[in-house]
């Protein structure tokens, strides 16, 4: 596949370790933030730590939207289900657990119509297919995946298709980075130590490279933007590195086949032609995030489900001992949560971080296992 | 002979008829349909008997008995249909001992409705798998649901065979230190079926790799007596074989993810869904475990059967109490090839 | 973030519509988030919908950085 394969390629994978471990200064330790799922993903199913020296550790972040979505959110969408509405979510969302051990995909088994659709595309197909039914959709994601609603939101509103709603659960990056780093933990605990970041991929695809220069220079980290092959994730920590081992903080782009300082500015253009910014919205594991989401704006009032459907004010929480809170902040990792393993997994999540295929704990869980139990009878 | 002594009067309407009711009461509908349809196909000396069950020498040795319940949904795929697949998963099934298949029996749940051409369809082209392989369908059931209550065809197939002498071929039987092969290309059949469905659209020339596998089964075992497992990695996909495989035996495996034979299309369309081969089904591939010493030799037999051809060697069995199933990434590292868990839904994120 | 994957254009279809191919595997996705796209370009695919062309020179010049890093390594 190209520019897929050439950039998981083995040999250079070999050199550009090397490149790292001679680098990194033996007597310091380099964090590094990765807040993007993807990247999570690339890191454990390439197993890119194992070429990485003892002292360059990856920090998971909160990078995956299913994983930060409040319980409440994912209650309404079951809500809308069962008041009679045809719900269409991407697959991630289908086995994530809101309250009372309800998903998705439980009540889809217990006769909710339920679809999973893989663009909006096909929902709005589904709207136009079913003219006495409300069809919703359930949108989530980042800045990569808000274009997409924008576009339906905007064909509904072309059609007169009125029977199409969105419920809108879209957030926005930096405002969740500014938050972490703001975040006792990080700021006067000094408990998360955090040297550096790898940017998001596709999220800097869309709002370019320009918006994290804020946080370079507000909180002296550097900032490197890095594709999600494995290769870009290695090639990035070496821009780190030298970034760290420099004393710079700038934001560099790795990632310059597919990023420019400006993003792609048609699909900014569409985005706030929709949407506005939320006061507050809250943030699993991080709590109220002001300015850090995104809601329809009154032009397209008649799309928002959440102003044609009443929805209940939900008091989900988490379930007791599920540390993915902590874990979403990079404060804790999968192995600090007593229900890791035990209570919670792949097939039974207690929370988000495992259910998703890109939260820490399903990562860990399927990729790194078998690491940690070796570590633990080493230890024993 | 006159109308009066002709059974059926008129022949049933094949070609735009649709199952009904009757079809499944037990009365002269269901008899002609079994006729007209069912025995006329599978066409074999135990089945026109018109008996409840077929009769037939039990043989000396050990026989081995598999079922296996059809509800692939579409009834109609690329390389393949519920007919065919239901023939070759099962022959697969009671191969997997080693065993010589010897009759299947097949039962049909129709939905009321479901249009007979399509049903006739689905039963020549099972007649024909059973017919290449050398395995016939001996005896039958059919049984009619109302409208709603069934996905157009269920079929549930049992077959049975007998196992030669000098055979011990088990999940438990694999050890350390032996050789893990596979038949071909991975993730073929799910892909195919993926491409049908219509949620998911996306063209692909990839076909289904539906296929018997007992004669290639019946060569790799002359050859290599001493093979320790076999296994058909249907769903769920290598991974959860291997991981059964695995847990059955209290071993650990390592495999090596350049070995692993795997299309560029198939690759391809998992990526675009965002889902791993490995956990992707297959239903005409087999894997083997073999002391090393063999490995060789049982490479060569395999590549020599049609079904064989791109056989390759993927990993080995370890030593591991916890039964972890490790493969070395193209990329340079380690990860785990872990049980699949809920179902594989494409991903966006 | 996201999962997205590099895709050729091959047709252009109604609307913003395009037939995309990997490896020869063909979808129809959305054109409406590019500005200009061709068919022969790449682009990264998202659900369902083209995100961004990618530039053949600046992957090109990524690819030549990478395979230089190992030469300047050598050279310390």
């Amino acid at each position: 596949m190209k520019y897929v394969d050439e950039f998981r390629d083995k040999k250079i994978a070999k050199k550009l370790a090397a490149e790292i471990a001679a680098e990194a200064q033996p007597d310091r330790q380099y964090n590094l933030m990765e807040f993007c799922g993807g990247h999570t993903h690339a890191i454990f199913r390439y197993g890119v730590q194992d070429l990485m020296p003892d002292n360059v550790n990856f920090v998971h972040g909160p990078g995956c939207p299913v994983c930060v979505l409040p319980i409440p959110r994912i209650d309404n969408a079951i809500e809308l289900a069962e008041q009679g509405a045809i719900v269409c979510t991407y697959g991630d969302m289908m086995r994530v657990p809101a309250s009372k051990r309800n998903s998705l995909i439980k009540a889809k088994a217990d006769g909710s119509d339920i679809r999973m659709v893989y663009s909006t595309q096909d929902a709005l197909k589904i709207a136009r297919e079913n003219p006495d039914k409300e069809v919703v959709f359930f949108a989530i994601g980042f800045e990569t995946t808000t274009p997409p609603t924008a576009v339906a939101i905007k064909q509904a509103a072309a059609e007169g298709l009125d029977n199409f709603t969105v419920f809108c659960n879209h957030v926005l990056t930096p405002a969740a980075i500014q938050h972490i780093l703001q975040s006792p933990e990080v700021r006067e605990l000094g408990q998360v130590r955090i040297d550096g970041f790898y940017g998001p991929s596709h999220v800097s695809s869309i709002i370019g490279s320009a918006p994290y220069d804020y946080f370079a220079e507000e909180f002296q980290k550097p900032v490197v933007i890095a594709g999600f092959e494995p290769l870009d994730v290695m090639q990035s920590t070496i821009m780190l590195i030298r970034q760290i081992n420099e004393g710079r903080f700038e934001v560099e782009n790795e990632y310059t086949r597919v990023v420019t300082p400006e993003g792609n500015e048609k699909a900014q253009d569409l985005v706030s032609e929709v949407f506005e910014l939320r006061r507050m919205f809250e943030w699993r594991g991080l709590g109220d995030v002001p300015y850090s989401a995104l809601k329809i704006k009154g032009e397209f009032a008649r799309f928002d489900a959440e102003k044609r459907f009443a929805l209940s004010e939900s008091k989900g929480r988490d379930v007791k001992g599920c540390e993915c809170p902590a874990i979403l902040r990079g404060v804790k990792i999968p192995t600090d949560c007593k229900l890791f393993g035990t209570v919670c997994t792949p097939d039974n999540p207690m929370g988000s971080c495992m259910v998703s295929s890109e939260g820490s704990c399903a990562a860990y869980w399927s990729y790194g296992r078998f690491r940690l139990d070796r570590a633990k009878e080493v230890a024993e | 002979m006159s109308r009066m002594e002709k059974r059926f009067p008129t022949r049933i309407n094949m070609r735009s008829g649709k199952v009904d009711m009757t079809h499944g009461s037990g009365g002269r509908a269901m008899a002609q349909l079994i006729e007209e349809l069912f025995v006329k196909h599978f066409d074999n000396e135990l089945l026109a008997q018109g008996n409840d069950q077929a009769m037939f020498d039990a043989s000396a040795g050990r026989m081995v008995m598999s079922v296996d319940g059809h509800v692939v949904s579409p009834l109609f795929f690329p390389g393949g249909d519920i007919g065919s697949l239901s023939v070759h998963g099962t022959i697969n099934d009671v191969a997997m001992s080693g065993a010589r298949p010897l009759y299947l029996s097949a039962g049909f749940i129709l939905e009321e409705g479901y249009p007979l051409a399509d049903l006739e369809r689905i039963v020549i082209s099972m007649a024909k798998a059973a017919k290449d392989a050398g395995v016939p369908v001996v005896t039958g059931d059919t049984k009619v649901v109302e409208r709603g209550k069934g996905d157009g065809v269920f079929i549930t197939t049992t077959g049975i065979g007998v196992v030669p002498d000098g055979l011990d071929i088990s999940g438990t039987n694999a050890r350390a230190g032996d050789t893990i092969l596979i038949s071909g290309h991975i993730g073929d059949h799910g892909v195919a079926i993926m491409s049908s469905r219509e949620n998911l659209a996306f063209e692909t020339e990839i076909v289904s790799d539906s296929a018997a596998l007992h004669g290639l089964v019946a060569d790799m075992v002359a050859a290599v007596p001493d093979i320790h497992t076999l296994r058909d990695p249907t769903r769920g996909g290598l991974a959860a074989t291997l991981n059964e495989i695995a847990y059955q035996a209290q071993v650990g495996m390592r495999l090596f993810e350049d070995e692993i034979p795997l299309r560029g299309e198939v690759d391809a369309a998992c990526e675009l869904l965002g889902l791993d081969p490995l956990y992707v089904a297959n239903e005409g591939k087999l894997v083997a475990i073999c002391p090393a010493d063999k490995a060789e030799k049982l490479l060569a037999v395999m590549r020599a059967h049609p079904l064989g051809a791109d056989s390759a060697i993927i990993g080995q069995v370890v030593e591991d109490d916890m039964g972890f199933v490790t493969m070395e990434t193209g990329f340079g590292g380690t990860r785990i090839v872990d049980w699949l868990a809920g179902e594989q839904l494409p991903r966006i994120c | 973030m996201c999962l997205a994957i590099p895709a050729k254009i091959v047709e252009k279809t109604a609307g913003d519509n395009a037939i995309v191919s990997l490896e020869g595997v063909k979808k129809e996705i959305s054109l409406a988030l590019v500005a200009d796209a061709d068919v022969g370009d790449y682009v990264l695919v998202h659900v369902g919908y083209a995100l961004n062309t990618i530039s053949p020179e600046e992957a090109e010049k990524t690819l030549e950085l990478m395979a230089k890093m190992s030469l300047t390594e050598a050279a310390q």
